[in-house]
Formats: structure tokens, C-alpha cells, sequence
């Protein structure tokens, strides 16, 4: 053991010192406290900057490739690529029309069911917040579909129309929408009532977060505005929005990225889907372009947001990595 | 006179002081949570009465919810289409080692940015937070070729490398959440045990770790959960050779006629199906029930809110 590590302390490659770390024989670095937290931090954080590396930022960037190039997988050489320049693009947005459907599709839902996911957890969380009784039982209840949702139970619920609520259905609601309003925005309209469950169902982990956000509140301001004699409703907007401001961010990005990742997603099970990754005439090159299409489409959505709702960077950085 | 009062007192008693105290505040507000309450579990509570009809309560248009007597052939047909047993330890194989190994990675790295500087650490973050962001979509394909050169498909390496670099499903999730843990954890404590002669090492294994046991609990709970719900990677990864319950269901109605067999009196009815998604969803729902306070306090204390 000890001649393992004296071996692996003292070689040409890396000599460790108490005082330096010699390199190859020539390059010395003295080891300062502050090199020595550099080494252990990095030791930390290795694998994963490994994996990142390899797992993540290559195949971004081989993608990238990938999407110029029309890529053939044979039994002997392996895969082969030529590159094609900017040939998939041109016959994705030229050609390909049940893709562009599903994008089309994708951001219509985007914007109407991320404000609807919003509002029903945040209105659902202040619910919860008030003095209830019983008020565990219903944040079990308002949580449990979060682990039971996956894209084939997704599917079967809605083969059976069970996403649903049966009274709204029996109102002929989704007619009267499709007869008055303009086709394009009745459509994702009807499905919002046809899938009012299923949303709902998204929204667990939101109403936990809200929850989080509104405890976490400072009470007295609430006594502050009773004195000045507030209502509740001013309350709300006066006091309580402003204060979720950075969950209402954080929740519609977990809500955004929860929606385009979702295996029932049909932008991703026509990505993989035989007719695009393992056909011949498309294959992997056209498949990376329309998910690097994809990506962009919810890059854009994302950029919008923090538009919207975000402050500026700094806060953001802050947001996500907590206190300094 | 002495009406007036007792007018006063009841409309009090209604609207209360100031109003959100009211006897019809509360009312409306226990009404509401009741409905959606409701409509959360009513899907479930519909596949289970489906799940337990026969052919005739199904076909039978006087029996629209309840089945006239429960009916267990279902569970029966949809145990052995899914040849339960065999796939639920899949499932589980494939579920739990990513999902252990996956929060202990977390945690590791969640230390490093919480206690170290570091060069580059904050280019580091913002990758991490990238990954979260990038869909895995794009990056599955290339990861396909290299695990495919790699002759890691349809073996578990597959899922479980990513999961080993910290890559894995939502893993950047869980490195900000014990990142935000270890952050908040008294510097005070590591001094003392650095001037008692601790190395960074020791005292991440006996300092950090035990005491941010609740957070790797949470963590391995919902590393545990997304793994199982997730589909389509694992579905890309595995392929046939290793179906998980999940995949079983997708193609649920080829796996009934080639393991039951298709005679024309045979054929897979709704609640067959319902049965066999009961049957998936049910682990799941065991552990939600057994352990569900440290799903939700967990997001609480995790604090992935951020402040």
C-alpha cells in the first residue's frame, strides 16, 4: 500500500512535495492553500466534469455535426458521413410537414398550458397555506400523480378519456368553443378541457414549491398591511406576487422543461420514431437536425421567459445557487 | 332589540371579522380543495373500477363506473402478459442502482461547488444548470453511437454510466439541491475538525454526509421515481432484449397476443389494460404511501426554491 502511493506520489509524470507539485520533471507548482483547495474542489467536482465533457458536451456538439451530414450506419465500417451542408434544414422546413405540425403544436400548448400550470398551483398552494385542517392529506393528494406519471400511463388515461372531467365533457363545451372561436385557438383550447386532469396532474411538484415559497414568508409584513387595513385581495397582489416573483421564474422553467422532455411529448416520439432515426433515406444526421430544431425552439421559448419574469442575471445566478 | 344582535352575530359568524376568517370563506375553501382533490385521484379511481369489470359489465351499457361484481381475470391476464415478476425485477434493477449511484455523485459534486473554490467554478455551474435545460433528445443520438461502439446497448452500463458522471436523468436537479444543502451547513463545523486534524475527505464522509441523510433521502426518492417513469432513453438504450414495466405497457397489446394468444373470444379489452397499468403504477404508489412525507417536506427543506 504505502509503496503504491509513494509511487504514485513520486514518478516522472507528478512529484508531490509538502510544499509543490512538480510536473513532468519541470513545471513546478507551489502548492498554496489556495492550490490545494483548487486540487481537492476539482477532485470533487471531477466526475462530473468528466461526464459533462464526455456525456454531454460532446454529443451536443456531435449532434451539431451530425445535423450537416448524412450519417448511414453499415454492418462492417461502422458509420459513415458525408456531409451534406445545410440539406436536412432546407428538406425539414420545406418537406417535412408533421414536423413542423408538432412544433406548431408544441408551442401552441406551451403557451397555453405553462400559464394555466401556473396559476392552478399557485392558487392551490395558497389555498393550502391557510389554516386547514387536514391540510397534509391534501398536499398528498394535490403531490401523488407526480410519481405515477409516465408516458404510457399518460397514454393510457387518455385512450380511455379519462383526463377529462366528465360533467365539463357532457356541457358540449368543446363544440361550442370549436363553433365560435377561430380554428387555431379553439383547438389547444378544447384539448385544455380534454386534458384538464392531466394537467393538473403536472402540477404537483409546482404546488410543493409555491408552498415552500409562500412559508417561507415573512409573516409580519401580512400584520403590517392588517393594521393598515388591506384586504385580502390587495394583499395578494400587493404583497404575495411580488414576493413568488423568483419561484414564479423558477417554476415556469421546471414547468417549460418538464413539458418539452415529457416521454409523451410527440415531437420526441417522432424523433425516435423508425420512420426518422433508423430509416435509411433519414437516419441519424436528419434526426439530430430536428432535435437540434427543437432545442431551438425551446431555447427561444426559455430566453422569452427570463425575458418576461426573470430580473437580471445576476439575480438569476443567484436564484439557482441559492444564498452567496 | 334583541334580534338585531342575534342578526349581527350570525352575519359574524358567516363573514367573520374580516371575512377570511368567515364560516363562508372556510366552506368555499375546504369545497374547492375537496373538488380538485377529487378530480386528482378520479382517474385513478376509474381505472381501478375498470380494471376489476368482465366483458359483459364492460359491454353492458347499464354498467358505466361500477363493475357488477369484482372481477380479478384481469389482474390475472395482465400478470402474465407482463410477466410480472421477471420485468417488475428489470424495472427495479434498472431503476434503483442508477438511482443510488446517481445521488451519491450528486451529493459528491454538490460538496465540491458548495465548499471549494476553485478556478472556473462558476462556468462550471452554469454548465450544470445548461444540462438541465439542453433536451436529452439531442443529445441521445450521439450517446447512441458511443454506446454502441462501446457495445454497452441493451445492457444496463447503458443507463447506468450517465447516471455514474453525474449525466444521468434530472441529475443536475440534485446536485443544486445538495449543493444548496452543504451550502448552508456551519463553516464553523469544518474548522473544528480541520484543527483536530481532519482532511477534506474525512470530513465530508463523517461530518457532511451523515448529516445530510434527509437530503440523499429525498434525493434517492425522486432519482428513484423520474428513473421509473422515464421512458424514452431507457426505451432507446434497452431495446427489446431488456423491457422494464414501462415499455411493457407501451406495447402492451403485442405482448398480450403473443403470450396469451389472440383466439377470436381473446382479445385484449380496456380493462385488461387498466389492469396492467394498475399493476405498473402500483410500486410507485406503495412507496408514495410508505414514505410520502419525505417526498414533500423534502422539496421544503431541500429548498430548491432558492432565496
Amino acid at each position: 500500500m504505502k509503496k503504491i502511493k509513494s509511487f504514485l506520489l513520486n514518478n516522472w509524470l507528478v512529484k508531490v512535495n509538502k510544499k509543490e507539485i512538480i510536473l513532468f520533471n519541470k513545471l513546478k507548482i507551489n502548492l498554496t492553500s489556495r492550490v490545494r483547495e483548487a486540487i481537492i474542489g476539482y477532485v470533487f467536482i471531477g466526475i462530473w466534469v468528466i461526464g459533462f465533457m464526455w456525456l454531454s458536451a460532446y454529443p451536443l456538439l456531435a449532434s451539431l455535426k451530425y445535423s450537416f451530414e448524412k450519417v448511414t450506419i453499415t454492418g462492417g465500417a461502422g458509420i459513415v458521413s458525408n456531409s451534406i451542408g445545410f440539406k436536412n434544414y432546407i428538406s425539414i422546413f420545406t418537406q417535412d410537414i408533421e414536423f413542423l405540425r408538432y412544433v406548431q403544436d408544441f408551442v401552441m400548448e406551451l403557451i397555453l398550458y405553462t400559464p394555466v400550470i401556473l396559476v392552478i398551483s399557485m392558487l392551490l398552494a395558497i389555498m393550502l397555506n391557510q389554516k386547514i385542517k387536514f391540510r397534509g392529506f391534501f398536499r398528498m393528494i394535490f403531490f401523488l400523480p407526480v410519481v405515477i406519471v409516465s408516458g404510457p400511463v399518460i397514454n393510457e388515461l387518455l385512450n380511455q378519456d379519462l383526463g377529462s372531467i366528465p360533467l365539463v365533457m357532457d356541457m358540449n363545451l368543446v363544440e361550442t368553443l370549436g363553433n365560435t372561436l377561430p380554428k387555431f385557438f379553439a383547438e389547444p383550447l378544447a384539448s385544455l378541457f380534454e386534458e384538464i386532469v392531466i394537467i393538473l396532474w403536472f402540477s404537483g411538484v409546482q404546488i410543493v414549491l409555491f408552498l415552500a415559497g409562500l412559508q417561507k414568508m415573512d409573516k409580519e409584513i401580512y400584520e403590517a398591511a392588517d393594521i393598515d387595513g388591506a384586504s385580502a385581495w390587495e394583499k395578494f397582489w400587493k404583497i404575495t406576487l411580488p414576493s413568488l416573483k423568483s419561484i414564479i421564474f423558477v417554476t415556469s422553467i421546471y414547468t417549460v422543461v418538464m413539458l418539452a422532455t415529457f416521454s409523451n411529448n410527440n415531437i420526441i416520439k417522432y424523433i425516435q420514431s423508425s420512420n426518422v432515426m433508423f430509416n435509411s433515406e433519414k437516419g441519424f444526421g436528419y434526426a439530430s437536425a430536428l432535435a437540434w430544431i427543437y432545442f431551438m425552439v425551446i431555447i427561444i421559448v426559455l430566453v422569452f421567459l427570463a425575458f418576461l419574469l426573470g430580473n437580471k442575471k445576476e439575480d438569476k445566478v443567484k436564484k439557482w445557487g441559492g444564498k452567496k | 332589540m334583541n334580534k338585531s344582535i342575534n342578526y349581527s352575530k350570525i352575519k359574524r359568524k358567516i363573514l367573520g371579522f374580516k371575512f377570511t376568517d368567515g364560516l363562508l370563506y372556510r366552506s368555499i375553501l375546504y369545497f374547492l380543495l375537496i373538488i380538485i382533490g377529487f378530480v386528482y385521484i378520479f382517474p385513478i379511481l376509474n381505472m381501478i373500477s375498470y380494471s376489476f369489470q368482465s366483458l359483459e359489465d364492460l359491454l353492458n351499457p347499464m354498467v358505466s363506473k361500477l363493475p357488477t361484481a369484482l372481477y380479478f381475470d384481469n389482474y390475472s391476464k395482465a400478470f402474465t402478459t407482463l410477466k410480472y415478476f421477471k420485468t417488475l425485477s428489470n424495472s427495479l434493477l434498472v431503476t434503483l442502482l442508477p438511482a443510488i449511484v446517481q445521488t451519491f455523485v450528486a451529493s459528491l459534486v454538490g460538496y465540491g461547488f458548495a465548499k471549494f473554490i476553485f478556478p472556473l467554478k462558476k462556468m462550471w455551474m452554469a454548465f450544470l444548470i445548461a444540462t438541465y435545460v439542453i433536451p436529452p433528445q439531442i443529445t441521445m443520438i450521439p450517446r447512441y453511437v458511443l454506446f454502441n461502439d462501446m457495445g454497452i446497448l441493451a445492457k444496463i452500463w447503458a443507463i447506468l454510466l450517465p447516471a455514474t458522471f453525474g449525466q444521468g436523468v434530472n441529475s443536475a436537479i440534485f446536485v443544486l439541491i445538495f449543493y444548496q444543502f452543504y451550502k448552508l451547513l456551519p463553516k464553523v463545523l469544518d474548522e473544528a475538525a480541520e484543527i483536530d486534524g481532519a482532511s477534506k475527505f474525512y470530513i465530508y464522509f463523517k461530518i457532511a454526509i451523515p448529516l445530510s441523510i434527509p437530503t440523499f433521502i429525498t434525493a434517492f426518492l425522486f432519482s428513484f421515481v423520474w428513473y421509473w417513469n422515464e421512458t424514452y432513453i431507457s426505451g432507446l438504450f434497452l431495446g427489446d432484449s431488456f423491457k422494464t414495466l414501462q415499455m411493457m405497457l407501451a406495447s402492451f397489446v403485442s405482448e398480450y397476443t403473443s403470450s396469451i394468444g389472440g383466439g377470436q373470444a381473446d382479445y385484449v379489452n380496456e380493462a385488461i389494460k387498466m389492469a396492467a397499468t394498475i399493476l405498473i403504477i402500483l410500486p410507485m404508489l406503495i412507496v408514495y404511501f410508505v414514505l410520502q412525507r419525505w417526498f414533500i417536506e423534502g422539496i421544503d427543506k431541500a429548498g430548491i426554491t432558492g432565496e
